[in-house]
C-alpha cells in the first residue's frame, strides 16, 4: 500500500487544521470565565453564540467598534457603547474616568465618525469615597473638553458592598460621519500599507505594573489618550485611507487578525518595524508575553494604499499623539485570513488569535 | 534591548546558518539529524522566531519533555482543583497551569465556579497571601523542573522561618534526569542528539548529563533561550559530528557552570526528598523522578494536610501526547491534532501551555513552505 508522501501527508493535516480553524467560533462553556472578556477567541464565540444569535442585525454584526447608521436625511452616524471596569482605577498616565472617555470616542473615530455627543452610566459600590468619585469625574470632563465632546446624559446606580469593585462605568457616543468616508474591511487591498500610530502595549503593561502584584517597577505610563485629532489629520493626508482600528484588549496581534478574517487577505507584519518602548519590551520579555497582544488606549493601526503610505505616516508624525508611527507591514493576497510575522531573526511565524487571557509563561 | 539584541542579531544568525548547512551537509545517512530540545523554553524560541523555517531541511528539530505543563498528569490536576473548591482554601499557581484540564475542567473553570484560585508569579507571593490571609489556608500548586524547584524550597524555609501555620504546597516538582533516561531507553527512539536544558543545568550544572554521551553515545550541548543560542548549539552538536567527538558541552555558558548552584543544590536537599515514582503525562510511571516534601517540612506538605482524590486518570486514548514528547512523531502526526485537539479545547498537555509541543506547533509552525513563499512573493 502506497500513501502520500510524508510531505504530501503534512499538507494535508494543515490543510484540514486550517479549515477547521477557520469555522465559527462555538461556544462549548457552561459558565462565563474570564477567558470570555479577554478579546480573543473566547470573546468572540460568546459573542457569536449569545448576542448575534438573540439581536441579528446587520449593522451589529459588521462588529466593528461602532454601528455606522444612515438618518431619513441621507447623513450618517456612528454609535458606539463601552464598559469600563479597570482595576487599579488610577494608573500612570490616567484613570477609569480618562479610559471611559477616550474609549468611546476613539470608538467612534475609527468609524470616520466625529464625535460629539457622549453619555456616562455609573455602578457605584456602597462605600465608594465621594472623592474619589469626584476626581474620576473630573478627569472625565478634562477628557472630554480636551476631545470636543460633551457629556449630555447619564445614570447613577448604588449597589451593596461587594456587588461591584468599586465603581463601573459605561459610556455610549453618538459621531457624524462626513460625506466620503469609507473605512472597512472590504476597502482593503493586496499591496495596502499597515501603519501604527506609536509604541505597542503602554497601557496593558502600566496597568499590569500598576496592579503591584508583579513586583516590578517601571517607568511606564498609559497611552490612553483621545485620537479624534490624529484621525483628522491622517484622513486629510490619506483620503483613500482604507480602514483603522484601535488596538484596544488584544492589542495590535488581535486587531490585524479581525482584519485579515474580515477583508480575507493576509496581513504581513514585520517585527523590526514594530515599535515597543524599551521598558515595556524588557517588562514583556520578563513575563512571557508579547507586547502584540498588549492593550493600548491611545493608538489606532490604519491601512492606506502603498501609495498614501508617506503622506498618511508624515500626517501621523506630526501630531504628537504620533510621534512614534511606523509603518509595519503590508496587505497580501495569500495566505487568506492569516497574520505573519516576519522575525527581526529572519524566520517567518503565524501570529494567532489569542486565546484567552495571556497567560505569563513558567519559564 | 541591550544584553538581549545582540543574541538576536539577524547577521550573526546567517553566518551560523550558513556553518549549519555546511556542516549538515548531506544528513546523517542521507536521513536529516534530529535533535531535540528539551526545554519548553528552546521550543518556544525556535516558533517566536521563526528558527525552523531558516534551518536546512537536513537538520530537524524534536520537541522534548521539558515543557513543566505539559507533563503533570490529569489526576494530579484533579487534586489541584479539589485543594481549590475545599472551604477557606486559596489556592496559588503559576499562571500557565491554570488552563490545564484535569479529568472535567481546570483551574480557570474552577475559578468561574467560584473557588478562590490567584495566579502568582512566584511561590514567594503565594507566602505573602498567606500573611496577608490568616484566616484562610493558603496553597501554593508547586511545578516544574530543578528550574522552579528552588524557589518552592526558598520559601518553605521561609514560611517556617516566620512561622506561618496556614500555608503548604501541592508538591508536583519533577526532575529532568529520569525522562530523557526514559527517552534513551524508548525502542522507538530516532534521536541523534540533544540541546540540553539551559536553566535547569543552572541549578544542576552540566554533570548530571554524561549518561548521554557516554551510555547513549548521544552528544548534548546545554543551550540557552535566545534564538542565537539554539543556533549556536546545533553548530557546535554537529561540530561534534564533523570531528568524530561525542560529549556533554556548554553553549550557554554566561548562566551555566558545570557544577552547578551548590546553595540551591543545598536548599532542594534540605527541603524535598525523591518520590519512589511519579507519573508523568503521556510516558507513564517513571522511577524517582520527582519531589515529595521531607518529613521535617510535613506541616507545609498539602498532601498530607488535604483529603485529596488521588485518583489515577488514564490519559485519553486519542492522545499521542506521550509519542509527541518522545519525539516519535511530530504534533500534526497526531490523529486528533488541530480538530478535536486544539488550545480552546486541548485533550493533552502538549496542546496546553504555550511551550508545549502542539500548543507551539499550532499556534507559530502551521506555516509551511508554500506560505512561506507566499508571502516572500508579495515582496
Amino acid at each position: 500500500m502506497t500513501g502520500p508522501s510524508p510531505d504530501g501527508r503534512q499538507e494535508l493535516v494543515l490543510e484540514r487544521v486550517e479549515r477547521f480553524r477557520r469555522r465559527r467560533p462555538r461556544l462549548t462553556d457552561d459558565v462565563v470565565t474570564l477567558a470570555h472578556g479577554a478579546g480573543g477567541k473566547a470573546s468572540a464565540a460568546l459573542v457569536d453564540a449569545v448576542f448575534l444569535e438573540a439581536f441579528r442585525d446587520d449593522a451589529l454584526a459588521a462588529l466593528g467598534d461602532g454601528a455606522l447608521l444612515s438618518l431619513p436625511g441621507g447623513e450618517r452616524i456612528a454609535l458606539s457603547t463601552d464598559s469600563y471596569v479597570v482595576r487599579p482605577r488610577r494608573f500612570p498616565g490616567g484613570s477609569i474616568g480618562s479610559l471611559a472617555v477616550h474609549g468611546t470616542v476613539n470608538d467612534l473615530a475609527m468609524c470616520g465618525a466625529r464625535p460629539a455627543w457622549l453619555s456616562a452610566a455609573f455602578v457605584l459600590e456602597e462605600g465608594l469615597p465621594v472623592a474619589e468619585l469626584e476626581a474620576v469625574v473630573a478627569d472625565m470632563a478634562q477628557a472630554a473638553d480636551a476631545a470636543g465632546v460633551a457629556v449630555v446624559t447619564g445614570d447613577t446606580k448604588v449597589v451593596d458592598t461587594g456587588a461591584a469593585d468599586g465603581l463601573y462605568i459605561t459610556t455610549a457616543g453618538v459621531g457624524v460621519v462626513p460625506p466620503g468616508r469609507e473605512l472597512s474591511p472590504q476597502q482593503v487591498r493586496p499591496g495596502d500599507a499597515v501603519l501604527v500610530s506609536g509604541t505597542l502595549g503602554d497601557h496593558g503593561v502600566a496597568v499590569m505594573l500598576a496592579r503591584g502584584d508583579l513586583d516590578l517597577e517601571a517607568d511606564v505610563r498609559s497611552d490612553t489618550a483621545a485620537l479624534n485629532g490624529l484621525v483628522e489629520l491622517l484622513l486629510a493626508a490619506a483620503p483613500r485611507t482604507r480602514w483603522l482600528r484601535d488596538p484596544t484588549r488584544g492589542g495590535v496581534g488581535t486587531v490585524c487578525n479581525e482584519l485579515a478574517a474580515a477583508a480575507g487577505v493576509a496581513v504581513v507584519l514585520q517585527e523590526a518595524a514594530l515599535p515597543v518602548d524599551r521598558a515595556v519590551s524588557g517588562a514583556c520579555d520578563l513575563l512571557g508575553i508579547d507586547p502584540l497582544y498588549v492593550a493600548n488606549e491611545g493608538k489606532l493601526v490604519a491601512v492606506v494604499p502603498a501609495g498614501e503610505a508617506d503622506a498618511a505616516l508624515a500626517a501621523l508624525r506630526s501630531h504628537p499623539l504620533g510621534s512614534r508611527a511606523a509603518v509595519i507591514g503590508r496587505v497580501a493576497a495569500e495566505p487568506e485570513r492569516i497574520v505573519l510575522l516576519e522575525t527581526a531573526f529572519g524566520g517567518t511565524r503565524i501570529v494567532d488569535m489569542l486565546v484567552g487571557d495571556p497567560l505569563p509563561r513558567i519559564c | 534591548m541591550r544584553f538581549v539584541d545582540e543574541y538576536r542579531d539577524p547577521a550573526a544568525a546567517r553566518v551560523a546558518l550558513r556553518r549549519i548547512a555546511e556542516l549538515a551537509e548531506g544528513g546523517r545517512d542521507g536521513a536529516p539529524y534530529a535533535f531535540m530540545e528539551v526545554c519548553g523554553g528552546h521550543t518556544h524560541t525556535i516558533y517566536r522566531h521563526g528558527i525552523e523555517q531558516l534551518l536546512p531541511d537536513t537538520v530537524e528539530l524534536v520537541h522534548g519533555p521539558g515543557c513543566p505543563v505539559c507533563v503533570i498528569p490529569m489526576g494530579r490536576v484533579d487534586d489541584a482543583i479539589a485543594l481549590a473548591e475545599q472551604p477557606g482554601v486559596v489556592l496559588t499557581s503559576f499562571g500557565d497551569m491554570m488552563r490545564v484540564p484535569g479529568s472535567s475542567s481546570s483551574l480557570l473553570e474552577a475559578k468561574a465556579r467560584g473557588a478562590d484560585v490567584r495566579m502568582v508569579y512566584s511561590p514567594l507571593d503565594a507566602l505573602k497571601i498567606a500573611q496577608a490571609n490568616p484566616d484562610r489556608r493558603v496553597v501554593f500548586f508547586a511545578v516544574g523542573f530543578e528550574t522552579t524547584a528552588p524557589s518552592t524550597a526558598v520559601t518553605l524555609l521561609r514560611a517556617r522561618e516566620a512561622g506561618v501555620r496556614n500555608f503548604s504546597v501541592f508538591c508536583n516538582h519533577v526532575t529532568i534526569v529520569p525522562p530523557l533516561k526514559a527517552i534513551l531507553t524508548s525502542p522507538d527512539l530516532r534521536l541523534d542528539g540533544f540541546l540540553g536544558p539551559g536553566h535547569v543545568s543552572t541549578v544542576i550544572g552540566n554533570r548530571p548529563y554524561e549518561f548521554v554521551p557516554r551510555q547513549h553515545g548521544k552528544p548534548l550541548v546545554t543551550a540557552g533561550f535566545e534564538p542565537l543560542d539554539i543556533l549556536q548549539a546545533v553548530v557546535m552538536l554537529l561540530q561534534q559530528f564533523a570531528d568524530g567527538r561525542c560529549e556533554v558541552e556548554n553553549q550557554y555558558t554566561r548562566v551555566v557552570v558545570d557544577d552547578g548552584n551548590p546553595i540551591a543544590l543545598r536548599i532542594l536537599e534540605q527541603v524535598f526528598t525523591l518520590r519512589p515514582h511519579f507519573e508523568w503525562r503521556g510516558l507513564g510511571f517513571i522511577a524517582q523522578s520527582a519531589l515529595a516534601l521531607r518529613e521535617d517540612f510535613a506541616e507545609f506538605d498539602a498532601e498530607r494536610l488535604f483529603e485529596l482524590p488521588g485518583v489515577r486518570v488514564a490519559d485519553p486514548k486519542a492522545c499521542q501526547c506521550g509519542e509527541v514528547l518522545k519525539g516519535v512523531i511530530k504534533p500534526w502526526e497526531c490523529k486528533v491534532f488541530g480538530t478535536a485537539c486544539t488550545p480552546e479545547t486541548p485533550i493533552g498537555t502538549c496542546m496546553v501551555s504555550s511551550e508545549g509541543a502542539c500548543a507551539a506547533y499550532y499556534t507559530f509552525g502551521r506555516l509551511h513552505r508554500t506560505a512561506a513563499g507566499l508571502a516572500a512573493a508579495t515582496r
